[in-house]
């Protein structure tokens, strides 16, 4: 907002008119789903115009061709009609974005809750290596992180294909490396991710589930076939600091201290910034520290770790991940976090990742544009669901509403499914008349909103109010090969006022 | 660099820094009620005027700029004389009991005698509704005060305007410093002048978002967490016995760093460093208000401030 | 913008008054909105809007003030400050009429009793202390009027005296030209200086009025010429304006010209602009002055017809609502841009950074009215009236126990006791004078030989300020007097600073208190060098002179 205030231009695209849309100098009403046509529509505007930063393309990327190519199939009359925005501002801001001397592409989960969202991503990183706007100070691609440890978590190795730091677990040489340190041998084949978990429990080929943190039972989509697989399931441990939907199912429940202030350990966050998290309260009765609990696990399995403090934990992971061995725990203290990578103790941390590709000649691999086409979403509107409904959360609320249920806040709606003014006219619906809701997958009945930010056509329910309103019975189990996402942010349905 | 003399000591500051700030660099703190780092300077308190020479009147040392060869004197007569009243005029005015002891030492320093203007007036309930310009008869029988009652309008945090000296920290913090919420704006004129929502309605009601920023930058306890209001009512409220950890919050993945405050193994406060590059003290209603999650209070362990905070918890909103 | 609006609705009466001055800034349609930046700019539209809600309507709904937020995207909270910073704008209901009472310095000597009530409320100086009493009145849907004398019934319409005016100046045309006429103004030798300068150009104009040593008349008597010089150096754009906020108790004499001569501020503010270069002008007029805005929306109406005003520089009217500070420049650029009226710490100066944080050009009525003269006759022919330091004519407001109130004109240099003679000598034994306004100071009978000019009264610790001559024989009740002062400042202290917020308020109790017990003048005085020392603006720093000055002379204790 500081840069917004001292005049910098701000375009948000977004099918709901948010609040930060209403800071926006253009807001473009995006229709759901359709944002590849729009990155591509651009590119072409861009092209064609000749903004595109040549020698930035020519020395730090490959397959510019192919790319060109790709999106001269996106002409502004077609981009138009498949996302709804008028085209002279579609052409507009992309003329805005190539000519800006500094330049950022922010997004979050209206890009990545689709059943293409690599494809989508992949659609505004082409974008920033066509106007270079990417590894220089100002510009850049930022993925805003919903969770506060969703990035340490991958950073970890909690990823079926990574082991710490990134590194390719299908890689000789790194999985050979990390053997060493651990001194064990380590499975040479990338696991399921959540998805294809789910697929495998379905299946009846995974019958045991460890679940740490999760709340699946709530937070997948078609959730009634999710809990129909965790219920299928032989053998269910869940590790939380809540007894969840998902812990209820459970055989075994590992009560857990709340990692954020009653055990020590790090966190990483949006920016790759590791910062310290420490312990102010006493858990409560039985609860231990995930660090603690493994620890136990590991001994009765057979395997003595001794007891290691979360900062003999983490003296291990540097040196399994080059990127975090030079964040000791008294580093991170004076420096107040740093930003991986960082190599050894005298290295500050990086403000930026991609600067590499600034250098001349290029020391490391070039990013190759990847064309991408656009693909509707897979929940198609058709007269028995004509209505695009897109999930999200609400500013005071959180996921599943476990944790955000706590407090009582004064301006917590409740779980809605929110209309346009002109929808409610039309179906005479008023604010807290029950709606019967219903996708191809289930119906829900829940108390409707209007909200100036929709338009005709377009509904919103937040995810927060798992008990009240169950959206994620109506929500498609479609999902990205790719991420394993699902497309939470599309689904036809149908409306009924009760 | 500039170089100026402050005191008759030489300094030399970087150009743009503020008087403020070359006084600090060679250890010579000044007084601030409205000044904070985070937040653009709106000059109003005057407890940090200095002397300098050439210049018709004080000048706040919060804003002004270094200018080369500026002779800067910050304990004269004149500069001593004007804290002092204006500290008088304050502390006769606002209840200032909770500023923090900085400032309680510099009112010391002053010899502040808040007493000389007479007895403090009692605490009247029409200051929301008074028309700019009117007059407010005035029998000079006791100093006028903006004693009125607490606004307690929510579960999560209290306007306690007896305590506002009015120094537009809240109202920038919730606007173009930090928030962009704009949800209260100082209203009236003169000593009527308060902070407002639009026709005082209640938080709720108006654009408030909750985030507690308002609270972070308040010097005077102002606005107070409705847990740290309802234990000080109940006289529970220890701040001696209490800790505060800092850590990260539990929700988003900006990486807020918050403060963590503790007593009887009960969160009861939260604040967030200023100096943390991160969000400078800011945050949003879940990293300041959304701890709740991890104290069932009363479920296990049963402490003596359990039912204050859950009967504050539990309060609702009007 | 991240505003939430109220859920109040306007009534159609409101929604089409706020309808005729604004447009929505923002356009939103089903897949598109453009605003951001570009409706955020039209802030400066608060303070019209507002005003014409108050002026048809009779007050400030919930529903009005959201329709405006909504149309303008300005925060509803914001709005409300902004709204109820002003005496004359309520933003609660009130009776269709409303009548402002004067019962200031000059009123008070001549009305005992002060009605309240709904519609009947006190107010601050309205700047007819020549015609006194005076009364505003406030109508809803009908243009505001004053009535002076006006000492019957409030509502009443009597309309206003014809005011005295002598001098053969900046006076000259004042009851002589009709001033709704642009050729009656034209026939008295209106529009030469204008012809004149655009043919010497900007360099040549500056140069003259530097030449003549004209200072501003608004009290800080700053060398106008050298103001002129260092905005018209700032880049572009540069913004011109006239301060026509005349609010000190006691003036009255801009209020005159505009009323009696408004093509001449007009042709003046054309002059300086030429001169600086600047694009647009305003001119701030103070909201009590219905007949002022009303005459000047008339002769700029006409010059804009006759083609002297147009694309390449406009002038625009904005009206006050009711607050002394925004005659503090600062304060005044913070109205016009729909903020609240509260004075900036200066540096930065408007030379610099003014109107829209742009270099900006500010002048009051009477400096600017000076300079057809000076472009006409030439700067050393000026410079030749008066004293070398005190150059020219100036305005003298005459009020109180003297035996013709009115605006008289004078060359600098000649006595005080000249000046009162002119107006035909005190009414009674003087006990006391108040020179320079509220902001002024107490003298006594000894200062009438006292030369008028900038230099005599700065040695002997007085200002001539705003013009304010104003007598009080020994029949008056000079405590009542000093504590109307003290009310004044407490009433219209804009409340930022703690000194002047709070140590106007404790001047006035401890006044109060010295009805019945000994004046605590030691009190007082550190109060006042507090506020003279610390306070943002000009209005604390003079807040309590008077008070002083009275104490020092005897006249209360």
């Amino acid at each position: 907002m500081r840069g917004v205030r001292n005049g910098a231009r701000l375009y948000t695209v977004d099918p709901r008119r948010s609040e930060s849309a209403k800071w926006a100098d253009i807001w473009l009403g995006i229709d759901v789903g359709s944002d590849i046509a729009l990155a591509n529509g651009m590119a072409r505007v861009i092209i064609e115009r000749g903004l595109q930063h040549r020698d930035f393309i020519a020395n730090a990327t490959t397959s510019f061709d192919d790319y060109a190519a790709k999106v001269g199939e996106y002409p502004l009359d077609r981009v138009e009609e498949i996302t709804g925005i008028p085209s002279d501002v579609i052409e507009e801001m992309a003329v805005s974005y190539a000519s800006a001397g500094m330049a950022q592409i922010v997004w979050t989960l209206g890009i990545t809750e689709h059943h293409n969202a690599t494809d989508n991503v992949l659609a505004l990183i082409n974008l920033a290596l066509l106007t270079g706007h990417v590894g220089r100070y100002g510009s850049g691609l930022v993925p805003l992180r919903g969770q506060n440890n969703v990035q340490g978590g991958g950073d970890m190795g909690a990823i079926p294909n990574k082991l710490p730091g990134f590194q390719d677990v299908e890689d000789d040489d790194l999985r050979a490396r990390a053997e060493r340190i651990w001194n064990h041998t380590i499975p040479p084949k990338r696991g399921w991710h959540l998805t294809q978990m789910f697929e495998a429990m379905a299946a009846g080929k995974l019958r045991g589930l460890y679940v740490i943190g999760e709340n699946p039972a709530e937070s997948e989509a078609d959730v009634v076939h999710a809990r129909q697989a965790l219920e299928g399931l032989d053998f269910m441990v869940v590790q939380d600091i809540f007894l969840t939907r998902t812990a209820q199912m459970a055989d075994v429940v590992l009560p857990a201290a709340a990692d954020w202030c009653e055990s020590e350990g790090t966190v990483t966050s949006s920016e790759r910034r590791v910062q310290r998290v420490r312990k102010a309260l006493e858990p409560p009765g039985e609860a231990r520290p995930d660090v603690d609990i493994i620890g136990m696990l590991a001994r009765g399995m057979g395997a003595d770790w001794g007891q290691p403090t979360p900062e003999d934990a983490w003296n291990e992971l540097r040196l399994v991940s080059p990127m975090h061995a030079g964040m000791s725990y008294q580093r991170l203290e004076e420096l107040g976090g740093i930003q991986w990578p960082c190599y050894d103790e005298n290295h500050p941390g990086e403000l930026f990742i991609h600067g590499r590709l600034w250098k001349q000649p290029l020391e490391s691999p070039p990013a190759p544009f990847i064309a991408v086409d656009w693909v509707p979403p897979v929940d198609r509107l058709t007269n028995d669901f004509p209505y695009r409904m897109t999930t999200g959360r609400h500013l005071d609320g959180f996921n599943t509403g476990v944790q955000s249920a706590g407090y009582d806040s004064p301006i917590r709606t409740g779980g809605t499914i929110d209309i346009s003014p002109e929808d409610a006219d039309r179906l005479a619906i008023h604010d807290g008349d029950l709606v019967k809701v219903s996708s191809r997958r289930g119906t829900i009945e829940v108390p409707a909103r209007r909200d100036l930010a929709l338009r005709s056509g377009l509904v919103f329910m937040s995810v927060h109010y798992g008990e009240d309103a169950d959206v994620n019975q109506l929500t498609i189990d479609t999902w990205d090969p790719k991420s394993g996402t699902a497309e939470f942010k599309a689904t036809a349905v149908q409306l009924q006022k009760v | 660099m500039i170089s100026l003399t402050i005191d008759g000591q030489t300094v030399v500051s970087p150009e743009g820094a503020t008087l403020l700030e070359a006084c600090r660099s060679i250890g010579k703190d000044q007084p601030t009620l409205c000044y904070l780092e985070t937040l653009a300077p709106v000059n109003v308190c005057r407890v940090c005027v200095v002397e300098v020479e050439g210049s018709r009147t004080l000048v706040p040392s919060c804003s002004r700029k270094v200018e080369p060869g500026m002779k800067v004197q910050t304990e004269s007569e004149r500069v001593r004389h004007s804290r002092k009243v204006v500290f008088e005029l304050l502390a006769s005015s606002v209840d200032l009991s909770l500023v923090d002891d900085s400032v309680q030492e510099w009112m010391t320093n002053y010899q502040v005698d808040p007493g000389r203007f007479g007895d403090l007036a009692p605490l009247v309930d029409d200051r929301d509704e008074r028309h700019a310009g009117h007059h407010y008869e005035n029998t000079g029988t006791h100093a006028e005060t903006v004693f009125q009652p607490v606004k307690v309008d929510n579960s999560l945090y209290v306007r306690d305007y007896s305590r506002c000296i009015l120094c537009y920290k809240c109202v920038e913090a919730c606007g173009d410093d930090a928030q962009n919420t704009f949800a209260i704006a100082v209203a009236g004129r003169g000593f009527d002048a308060r902070i407002s929502t639009e026709f005082d309605v209640a938080l709720p009601q108006g654009a408030c978002v909750f985030c507690g920023n308002c609270i972070g930058v308040c010097p005077t306890g102002a606005l107070m967490f409705r847990s740290e209001h309802e234990l000080r009512a109940s006289d529970l409220w220890h701040e001696e016995e209490q800790t505060v950890t800092r850590t990260v919050c539990s929700y988003c993945g900006v990486g807020c760093n918050l403060e963590l405050h503790v007593q009887d193994n009960r969160i009861v406060k939260v604040t967030s460093p200023i100096d943390h590059s991160v969000t400078s003290g800011h945050l949003c209603i879940k990293g300041r208000f959304g701890y709740e999650y991890v104290q069932q209070l009363g479920d296990l362990a049963t402490t003596p401030i359990d039912d204050v905070l859950r009967r504050a918890r539990e309060a609702g909103t009007v | 913008m991240d505003i939430r609006l109220m859920d109040d609705a306007p009534s159609d009466a409101e929604r089409a008054v706020i309808a005729a001055l604004i447009d929505p800034v923002e356009e939103v349609g089903s897949h598109l909105a453009i605003g951001g930046h570009s409706a955020r700019r039209h802030r400066h539209l608060l303070l019209p809007v507002l005003s014409a809600v108050q002026s048809e309507i009779g007050w400030v709904s919930k529903g009005a003030l959201n329709e405006i937020c909504r149309r303008l995207v300005i925060p509803p909270a914001e709005a409300y400050g902004v709204a109820s910073f002003y005496a004359l704008i309520s933003t609660t209901e009130r009776p269709s009429v409303v009548a402002h009472v004067c019962d200031d310095i000059a009123c008070r000597l001549v009305r005992s009793e002060f009605p309240h009530g709904d519609a009947v409320v006190s107010s601050p100086c309205l700047g007819q202390c020549d015609r006194r009493p005076a009364v505003l009145l406030q109508r809803a849907g009908v243009e505001d009027v004053v009535n002076a004398p006006g000492d019957q019934d409030p509502f009443e319409l009597v309309g206003v005296a014809d005011p005295t005016v002598v001098g053969d100046r900046l006076l000259a045309r004042v009851g002589h030209a009709d001033p709704e006429s642009i050729g009656s103004y034209a026939d008295h030798g209106g529009w030469q200086a204008l012809e004149k300068a655009r043919a010497l150009g900007p360099a040549a104009v500056i140069e003259e009025v530097e030449r003549s040593g004209l200072k501003g008349r608004g009290g800080a008597a700053f060398p106008t010429g050298v103001k002129w010089r260092a905005v018209a150096a700032e880049p572009a754009p540069r913004y011109l304006v006239c301060n026509a906020d005349e609010s000190e108790p006691g003036t009255f004499k801009d209020r005159v010209v505009m009323e009696g001569d408004p093509f001449a501020v007009i042709e003046s503010m054309i002059i300086a602009a030429v001169a600086t270069g600047c694009a647009k002008g305003y001119i701030y007029v103070r909201g009590e002055y219905p007949l002022a805005a009303s005459r000047l929306r008339h002769a700029l109406h006409e010059t804009r017809l006759a083609g002297q005003l147009g694309p390449e520089f406009d002038i625009e009217i904005i009206r006050g609502q009711g607050a002394y500070i925004c005659g503090e420049e600062t304060a005044l650029f913070n109205s016009i841009e729909g903020l609240r009226g509260e004075p900036r710490q200066k540096p930065p100066f408007p030379a610099q950074v003014g109107l829209f944080g742009r270099p900006t050009v500010i002048n009051n009525v009477e400096t600017l009215i000076n300079v057809p003269g000076i472009v006409l006759e030439g700067g050393e022919a000026f410079a030749a009236i008066g004293t070398p330091d005190s150059a020219g004519t100036r305005l003298f407001c005459l009020s109180g126990d003297i035996n013709r109130p009115g605006t008289y004109e004078v060359a600098m240099g000649g006595a005080l006791g000249e000046l009162v003679d002119l107006a035909g000598g005190f009414v009674g034994e003087t006990q006391a004078i108040l020179l320079g306004g509220a902001a002024g100071a107490f003298v006594d009978t000894e200062a009438l030989s006292m030369p008028l000019t900038f230099e005599d009264s700065r040695s002997r610790g007085v200002s001539l300020g705003s013009g304010v001559v104003m007598a009080f024989n020994s029949s008056r009740d000079m405590h009542d007097v000093v504590r109307r002062i003290a009310r004044f400042f407490r009433d219209e202290s804009c409340g930022q600073c703690v000194p002047c917020r709070v140590g106007t308020v404790r001047v006035e109790e401890a006044l109060a208190r010295s009805r019945s017990a000994p004046l605590e003048a030691g009190l007082i005085d550190e109060i006042d060098r507090a506020m003279k020392d610390a306070s943002i603006c000009g209005l604390g720093h003079t807040a309590a002179s008077v008070v002083r000055s009275a104490i020092s002379l005897g006249l209360i204790s």
